[in-house]
């Protein structure tokens, strides 16, 4: 308790105790281990903490970077994130499953179907419903056009942390097509709660499949001139090339995964090595990287583009017909039509808006593989209608360990790179 | 995904192997094999997590994709911690759970390296957030600090007894009563 309770007087400047630990981080004893440290009168051996963010538009969100530089050589890097912190996964119990999805979506607010289909794939684990096959085509369709998606917004504003402005422009272009065509099949541009358990809210409009397929011819060639751009770009090679490369192993026992770890070599995608939502039905590559340097990281995720497309043309050609959501009523709203003629279907109506569903009791972990890493849902059930724990494995909160070592020793403009080529979504790291 | 029977051979494994460490209460590593869902858990004791990790380590489950916590409130003990190993070889998972008493969370933390064996470092951020949600402490975790929420947070809000929408909010007509703070 401090005496100047009065608080007209200047008081005394103790440090708060946050302030001390804050202090307590600029990693002072790093100064002895560096070559030609002797010389303590020269300025270049001076260490520098800089607070890079939390309001940095190069920092992707409100990433702040505690970061120890050495002249312009980055030394140490301490990530120190939860502005954003919303409490999702605390909302999320309160609410009955259904309910959740809303706000599950809003955690990494660039992948919000993976979102979903992770929390979807959970609850339908615990309570075996099956997803008619028509559903899961529906979903892969909406999850790579939403990659397709996310991959845009990274690649324009990785871009533009580069220095190359114009390129923005055509990803939002492009991903505009993209958030239309969400508009028609379920009404909302972005966070659009389409996913349910069991399948997906509704079929898709008329005219959906003529507008995707006319997006499916102009999305290979636009991303051709976006490869076009960047890979003739002098600067954007150079600073790409060569710069903060880690290796597999290294990546793999700091539990990154996806796009990062592919640029490094290592082919692991969920969705070929254990196949969810039908995605064993489509014919298409896993692109990978060689030495994992920045320019590898960039090569994957614009590589990726076209696979993406590739699967949503081959979903769109074998779209199978029947339902597009489970029929068990216990689980999924009645048709519209039948409230009007069935006591039974106005009773599961009812049930499902009032209370919701029950899941039985159990916990189930369950990945999905987002355009940044492993998404995994983990869904605690205690036997009633609001689930007792939701968490979210968020792949960019895992991947942000990686910076400091990958940046540790090499250029502040690398780091600024890195931080591009690591696309983390602070929504997700925080949630 | 083992079945049933491979993760019973599993448990069996750690078992045999894990009897020489501080034997505690029950002595053997494994309380319990879990099959639910095609999934497998193994619930340990909590003493074991380092021994039990390395050992699946060694037989292939070289991938820690998670580190989480879950609250089992009102029963005891209550506090859980998960992690989610993965074999990428064998494309093979395995669930391996831990119960502590609320009295005293304690539990050593995987994240750096010790006399037994290598650490897992991508448990860094995960046993951070574990403590900072749930009030776990991982012995020998060089930085538990808390990580989404504010340094100065009073409380573990992912609890299963913490009020939902309890904290008052404050505004400047309310500066003083909603910080507690004597007039």
């Amino acid at each position: 308790m401090s005496t100047g309770e009065e608080g007209g007087g200047p008081s005394t400047p103790t440090l708060s105790e946050y302030r001390r630990r804050e202090q307590s981080i600029t990693l002072a004893p790093l100064q002895e281990q560096l070559p030609g440290a002797a010389r303590k009168d020269d300025s270049r051996e001076e260490l520098l903490t800089l607070n890079f963010g939390p309001h940095h538009p190069a920092t992707h969100g409100v990433l702040r970077l505690l970061v120890t530089l050495q002249g312009e050589v980055v030394r140490d890097i301490k990530p120190i994130i939860g502005y954003v912190h919303t409490g999702i996964e605390k909302t999320a119990e309160d609410k009955s499953y259904w309910k959740v999805i809303p706000v599950i979506e809003r955690m990494d607010y660039l992948s919000y179907y993976f979102n979903a289909m992770a929390f979807c794939s959970a609850v339908e684990a615990l309570t075996e419903v099956e997803v008619p096959k028509r559903g899961q085509y529906l979903r892969v369709i909406h999850l790579e056009l939403n990659r397709i998606a996310s991959h845009l917004i990274w690649l324009g504003t990785s871009a533009l942390d580069l220095g190359a402005v114009s390129i923005f422009l055509y990803c939002l272009r492009e991903r505009e097509l993209i958030l239309d065509l969400f508009e028609m099949s379920s009404g909302q541009r972005m966070h659009t709660r389409y996913f349910q358990v069991g399948g997906v809210i509704e079929d898709i409009p008329r005219g959906f499949e003529a507008r995707l397929r006319k997006f499916l011819e102009v999305m290979p060639e636009r991303a051709d001139q976006y490869g076009a751009i960047l890979n003739s770009n002098e600067i954007v090679l150079q600073r790409l090339r060569g710069t903060c490369p880690l290796d597999a192993e290294t990546l793999l026992s700091l539990g990154v995964s996806g796009p990062l770890l592919r640029a490094a070599g290592n082919p692991w995608d969920l969705r070929k090595a254990d196949p969810y939502s039908s995605y064993e039905d489509f014919d298409f590559k896993i692109p990978v990287g060689t030495v994992g340097d920045n320019y590898d990281r960039f090569a994957v995720r614009l590589a990726e583009i076209y696979e993406s497309v590739k699967i949503i043309g081959q979903a769109l050609d074998g779209l199978p017909e029947g339902p597009h959501i489970t029929e068990d009523r216990k689980f999924a709203l009645p048709p519209r039509h039948e409230l009007a003629t069935s006591m039974e279907a106005l009773i599961h109506h009812f049930k499902l808006v009032t209370e919701g569903f029950r899941v039985p009791a159990g916990e189930i972990y369950l990945p999905i593989e987002s355009p940044r890493g492993e998404l995994g849902c983990y869904v605690r059930s205690d036997g009633s209608s609001k689930p007792a724990r939701v968490h979210m494995r968020d792949p960019s909160f895992v991947n942000l360990q990686a910076v400091s070592h990958m940046v540790k020793g090499s250029y502040i403009a690398d780091m600024i790179a890195t931080v591009a080529m690591l696309d983390p979504i602070l929504g997700g790291i925080d949630r | 995904m083992p079945d049933a029977t491979g993760l019973e051979l599993i448990a069996q494994e750690l078992r045999a192997a894990q009897g020489a460490p501080p034997r505690t209460a029950s002595g053997s590593p494994v309380i319990e094999t879990i099959f639910f869902r095609g999934r497998g858990t193994l619930l340990i004791e909590p003493a074991h997590i380092r021994g039990v990790l390395a050992q699946l380590r060694a037989s292939g489950y070289g991938f820690l994709a998670s580190v989480h916590g879950v609250d089992h409130y009102p029963a005891e003990p209550r506090l859980g911690v998960i992690y989610e190993l993965l074999d990428m070889s064998r494309v093979d998972r395995i669930t391996v759970k831990l119960l502590l008493h609320s009295e005293r969370p304690e539990v050593d933390s995987v994240y750096a390296d010790g006399e037994d064996g290598p650490g897992w470092p991508t448990a860094n951020h995960q046993e951070r957030e574990v403590y900072d949600m749930f009030g776990v402490i991982f012995r020998g975790h060089p930085d538990l600090r808390r990580i989404l929420m504010p340094e100065d947070y009073e409380g573990h809000p992912q609890r299963r007894d913490f009020p939902v929408g309890g904290e008052p909010v404050v505004f400047t007509h309310n500066e003083r009563t909603a910080l507690g703070t004597p007039k």
